[in-house]
């Protein structure tokens, strides 16, 4: 595939101010996206992916500190764009989001129906009845069925409202659609059976994802491409058969060494050590102190290297071995 | 520990802990008195575990494992049958045998965060124990919460004994959920989805933990989990649980390699590895949704999603327990 | 208690609180301070008014209004003859005595009132006095003569005769110059009043206190019995802070209690609990408190009980059992009850420790509310009727018209000490309320 990505994403940076001082929850986060490619986004809790998400959305917590990096959409920059015209042209028009937690989040007192059909009347200004036809063959495509339409959330279970809050996501034919653990709340046969309806997705529609979790395993059933998060920056952006098999970054490695797998022998590893605190992350690369090829240079922050056609890895290890 | 402890412990050998046609049910009742039916979490379990065994119930949200567990743990009164506990059965200990019984079985909980008192540092939690069960000492009190925080390997102790919950990390936490557990020498413990909040680097260094302790001091180990991907390092034998009732019981690798029940087969099927191959392939899930437990299907209660349901017998009538291979048990009428 | 510390260290973040906690030690300190000096039984023999105030004026306003007002207005003046200069010629069975007592008056306007108070240790005969009013120009007035007891008050200013003769009220006409038309001025200068006495036995002896009563008196003025208001400032600041601290800790306490143990039983003891709460709440608090005040006793304690007793039940119940109903659930919960902990223990090492924090602000900012509740009981006329309280003292005030009369300090000086008290606390609890309710801090 040729021509510009779909959202090219160029050292994003948000901090944000608490009240024991500033957060650094992305710090440099370059990464690309091509049409309908499923990016799985991974890193343990705090690495600042969900902030990613929000980021990308420019759904801003209101302590900003510093928010700065390019964002382009179809080779158009959006940084610059004013939060209306972002709210136009870009948010839940061209990327929407499924936020963690949010099929809890849905309004309780109001028809899904209706709460599905809402961004169209919103953005689009269509009339309640075409809006409502609109969410019932968005409700065919996430596998809801019609009826459910005129229900309220408390009568539909967690696999249903989270489809429900996926049909949210879809029902403006975005591009890109951003899910921020959207299973992981779920049993192991809703969550297989969600995975399966995104793949459809995918396939009938061409729309792109991005799916942020820590759930290495799960993730597995759309990611093309993985990008391995740690203390708010990307380590490791791979296609998906080169990081599930052949991992690079020490901490990728690690990682996928600690997935328990159904037909596996040998007890999983565990990483050791925490991750560091955003407020004063360690000078160096951030990973050194639980890392079991630190060396020397580790001390100094890593570059990002270019290591295969599609592929980088922050880590000084492959320094000299930049081949192409 | 009292006299009531020691006739508890002094009992026929055979299995720790024992459940027999074990029922619990909740009432829901409208305006308070009104009774408009009953939630049959645990519908009818039996199992024994045996000293020293680790095992793991396996099964999805509301499929009744927490509330056995609960039920194990006599915070619910089982509405029929019983839970026998080293020859005793719990419905007819008296007060005092009760407590002594509470101090035998260790538990441990899904969210270490919330399962610690945000007011108490980690010394008063583990005195709060020893304090319920009578250990006036303080001195001995101290030197036992230090004990247990060197088993769950938090040391020194010194380090944490003053700490409040929101300064450990997730595993830390849960690390003191267990020493807790453990504080009063129990000879059992169950531990509800112990690592289902925490993150998944951590998640295999706390299944280690209560896996070594359990070997160790030859604990009995009731695990209960949604994730059978992990089950096969920490637990010896599982139990399937479906809407309230054991539906497959077998020692890990056999259940692993040889699930005979349709909903275990669906289960594992569902279950992904870290396999680039999956994003290309539709899994075969099984259609709908796990039952009410208000009003359960009758007969197999796994029969509406059942691709191999035999008309006429899976939708009238229980399946009996049946033994389809060795040692390997499952409630199918597939197997008659 | 860790969190609890925190957030009592976060607190000094907020100029609020500390201005609070300023006005609230202030408080104490000078409650402290008049718990020492002034004893609990001098206090209310000080109240009870009459002879200790005697040398005082009635109806004084404070020195610090009179100032503010730019006047001069005469502070009261004691002259007492242990300082004048006796002249005593004995004679057989008896002695004759001059005692002048001299003073200086140098203010613009008139005294209030003119006393001499004289004191005579003799034994059988009484002795024999005249009184001469000598002016600074010198001009002389027969005040007249008398016969003593022991203890003499010579109401100079109520002396019909003078006042008849002076053609003016004796504290002014005898302190006024010569003119005779026009208002009377002030003279001022040296006065002396003469005593001639006679003493009839060889062994007696007199003394004399002249007073001259001022106009203004000390920081807080004087009421209508003499008394120092300042008596009954200082000493409201205990009753207050007591009263408010002991029904805020007593509702407080016991509410919670009642709350946590209909939470954790629930059932019936819950059912029970809400409806005695429902009730309650519709009962009104103070004609109850009026009822109980005119038929029962007006006891600062017992009317503290009645507070406490009715504040149990009160809506703060519905508040906690909205609180700890989810505490209940937590797991934490759960698991003492899995080790075995009992009910008791779970409802108060458990439960209600959860909320405590988030309770503070809500129990300090109870604490002022109980202290104007006491100030209107007294208002009303339940106060206690022995104790110096504010209340008292704005219920005298409003007995004796005090505001038509213009005594406006007499009303102004406790209600700004109860607006301080209610200001402190508020301060504090609103900033107490930010800590720790982290919903109302802003980033």
């Amino acid at each position: 595939m040729a021509g510009e990505p779909l959202l090219r994403v160029e050292d994003l940076k948000l901090h944000y101010r608490s009240g024991r001082g500033v957060v650094r929850a992305l710090d440099g986060v370059s990464f690309d996206l091509r049409r309908n490619e499923a990016l799985v986004v991974l890193g343990e809790s705090g690495c600042g992916k969900s902030t990613l998400a929000k980021a990308l959305m420019r759904l801003l917590p209101r302590n900003v500190q510093h928010f700065s990096g390019r964002m382009l959409v179809d080779g158009v920059e959006t940084m610059g764009h004013s939060e209306e015209r972002f709210r136009r042209e870009v948010r839940w028009v061209r990327i929407s989001l499924v936020m963690q937690a949010a099929m809890n989040a849905l309004n309780p007192v109001v028809r899904v129906g209706e709460q599905v059909a809402e961004p169209l009347r919103v953005h689009r200004g269509w009339s309640n009845r075409r809006a409502l036809d609109r969410a019932a063959e968005v409700f065919g495509l996430v596998g809801v069925s019609a009826d459910f339409l005129q229900r309220y959330p408390f009568e539909l279970s967690g696999g249903m409202r989270q489809r429900v809050v996926l049909a949210m996501a879809l029902v403006t034919e975005p591009d890109l659609v951003i899910m921020d653990e959207p299973t992981s709340a779920l049993d192991v046969l809703t969550q297989a059976s969600i995975m399966n309806a995104l793949k459809r997705i995918k396939q009938e529609l061409g729309t792109s994802f991005i799916l942020i979790t820590h759930d290495v395993s799960t993730s597995s059933e759309l990611a093309e491409r993985v990008a391995l998060m740690y203390a708010g920056q990307l380590v490791e952006l791979a296609d998906a058969k080169d990081f599930f098999r052949e991992p690079a970054h020490p901490y990728s490695k690690l990682l996928m060494a600690s997935v328990p797998r159904l037909h596996q022998e040998e007890t999983p590893v565990h990483i050791p050590g925490q991750p560091p605190n955003l407020l004063d992350p360690p000078e160096g690369c951030r990973f050194a102190d639980r890392c079991p090829s630190r060396f020397d240079r580790c001390d100094r922050d890593p570059e990002t290297f270019r290591i295969g056609e599609r592929r980088t890895v922050r880590c000084w290890l492959y320094a000299q071995g930049a081949r192409t | 520990m009292n006299a009531s402890a020691r006739e508890v412990r002094s009992s026929v050998p055979g299995p720790v802990l024992s459940a027999r046609d074990l029922h619990t049910w909740f009432e829901l009742r409208q305006w308070g008195f009104l009774r408009v039916g009953s939630v049959r979490a645990v519908d009818g379990v039996n199992f024994d575990l045996q000293t020293g065994e680790a095992v793991a119930f396996v099964g999805e949200s509301g499929c009744g494992k927490s509330s056995l567990a609960r039920t194990l743990l006599g915070l619910h009164q089982p509405t029929r049958g019983e839970v026998i506990f080293e020859g005793r059965s719990l419905g007819t200990l008296d007060g005092a045998e009760r407590k002594a019984y509470l101090a035998r079985v260790g538990y441990v909980q899904q969210d270490p965060y919330g399962a610690l008192p945000p007011f108490m540092d980690v010394r008063r939690i583990l005195h709060e124990p020893l304090i319920v069960h009578g250990v006036r000492n303080r001195a001995e009190r101290d030197q036992r919460a230090r004990e247990a925080l060197e088993e769950v390997r938090l040391s020194p102790p010194e380090d944490f004994l003053s700490k409040f919950p929101h300064m450990l990390s997730g595993g830390q936490q849960q690390r003191v959920v267990i020493a807790r557990a453990l504080i009063l020498r129990p000879a059992m413990i169950i531990a509800d989805e112990p690592v289902s909040m925490l993150d998944a680097s951590v998640r295999v260094e706390i299944l280690q933990l209560l896996r070594r302790i359990q070997i160790d001091h030859g604990l009995t180990l009731a695990f209960i989990t949604h994730d059978l991907s992990t089950v096969r390092h920490f637990a010896e034998r599982i139990f399937v649980m479906y809407a309230g009732r054991i539906v497959e019981q077998a020692e890990v690798n056999e259940l692993l390699n040889h699930p005979q029940h349709p909903y275990t087969q669906a289960l594992l099927a569902a279950i992904s590895d870290p396999d680039p191959d999956n994003a290309r392939q539709q899994r075969e899930v099984p259609p709908g949704e796990p039952p009410s437990l208000l009003k359960p299907p009758a007969g197999c209660r796994f029969h509406p999603r059942c691709n191999r349901m035999i008309a006429g017998t899976c939708d009238r009538e229980y399946p009996p327990d049946l033994e389809p291979r060795q040692g390997h048990g499952t409630a199918c009428w597939l197997y008659r | 208690m860790k969190p609890l510390l925190d957030g009592l260290r976060r607190l000094g973040q907020y100029p609020s609180a500390l201005v609070g906690l300023a006005i609230i030690f202030a408080l104490v300190g000078t409650a402290v301070f008049t718990v020492v000096t002034i004893p609990y039984g001098q206090a209310l023999e000080l109240w009870r008014g009459g002879e200790p105030w005697r040398m005082h004026p009635v109806n004084a306003r404070p020195v610090w209004v009179d100032r503010i007002a730019g006047n001069n207005s005469p502070r009261t003046m004691v002259v007492s003859s242990a300082d004048a200069v006796i002249e005593q010629e004995p004679f057989v069975g008896g002695s004759r005595v001059r005692i002048p007592l001299d003073f200086d008056f140098g203010y613009a306007d008139f005294p209030s009132e003119l006393n001499l108070f004289l004191t005579s240790t003799h034994v059988e005969r009484e002795p024999f006095v005249r009184l001469t009013w000598e002016t600074p120009d010198s001009r002389e007035f027969i005040l007249g003569g008398r016969r003593l007891a022991r203890e003499e008050r010579v109401s100079i200013s109520q002396d019909w005769e003078l006042e008849r003769r002076l053609g003016r009220v004796p504290h002014v006409g005898l302190f006024a110059g010569p003119a005779e038309d026009g208002p009377p001025q002030v003279l001022e200068g040296r006065y002396r009043l003469m005593l001639d006495v006679i003493l009839f036995e060889e062994d007696a002896r007199i003394d004399a206190d002249l007073v001259v009563y001022g106009r203004v008196h000390g920081l807080a003025g004087t009421d209508h019995q003499r008394r120092d208001l300042m008596v009954a400032l200082l000493w409201g600041i205990p009753v207050a802070l007591a009263f408010g601290l002991l029904a805020a800790v007593g509702t407080t306490v016991t509410t919670l209690v009642i709350a946590a143990a209909g939470v954790w039983y629930g059932g019936w003891v819950d059912a029970v609990i809400q409806r005695l709460t429902e009730v309650n709440i519709i009962l009104p608090m103070l004609p109850i408190l009026v009822m109980v005040g005119t038929l029962y006793s007006t006891s600062i304690w017992v009317m503290l009980g009645v507070v406490i007793a009715l504040g149990i039940f009160s809506a703060g119940i519905k508040m906690y059992r909205a609180m700890l109903l989810p505490i209940r659930e937590s797991p934490y919960i759960e698991a003492a009850k899995a080790y075995g902990a009992g009910n008791a223990r779970i409802i108060l090492r458990y439960m209600i420790p959860r909320i405590l924090p988030v309770l503070i602000p809500t129990f300090v900012t109870l604490i002022p509310s109980f202290v104007f509740l006491e100030a209107s009981l007294a208002l009303l006329g339940l106060g206690d009727p022995v104790l110096p309280t504010w209340g008292k003292v704005m219920n005298d005030a409003q007995t004796q018209s005090a505001l038509y009369h213009g005594f406006y300090y007499w009303v102004l000086s406790p209600a700004a000490l109860l607006m301080l008290t209610g200001l402190g606390f508020a301060m504090l609890g609103f900033a107490l309320d930010r800590v720790f309710n982290p919903r109302l801090r802003t980033m």
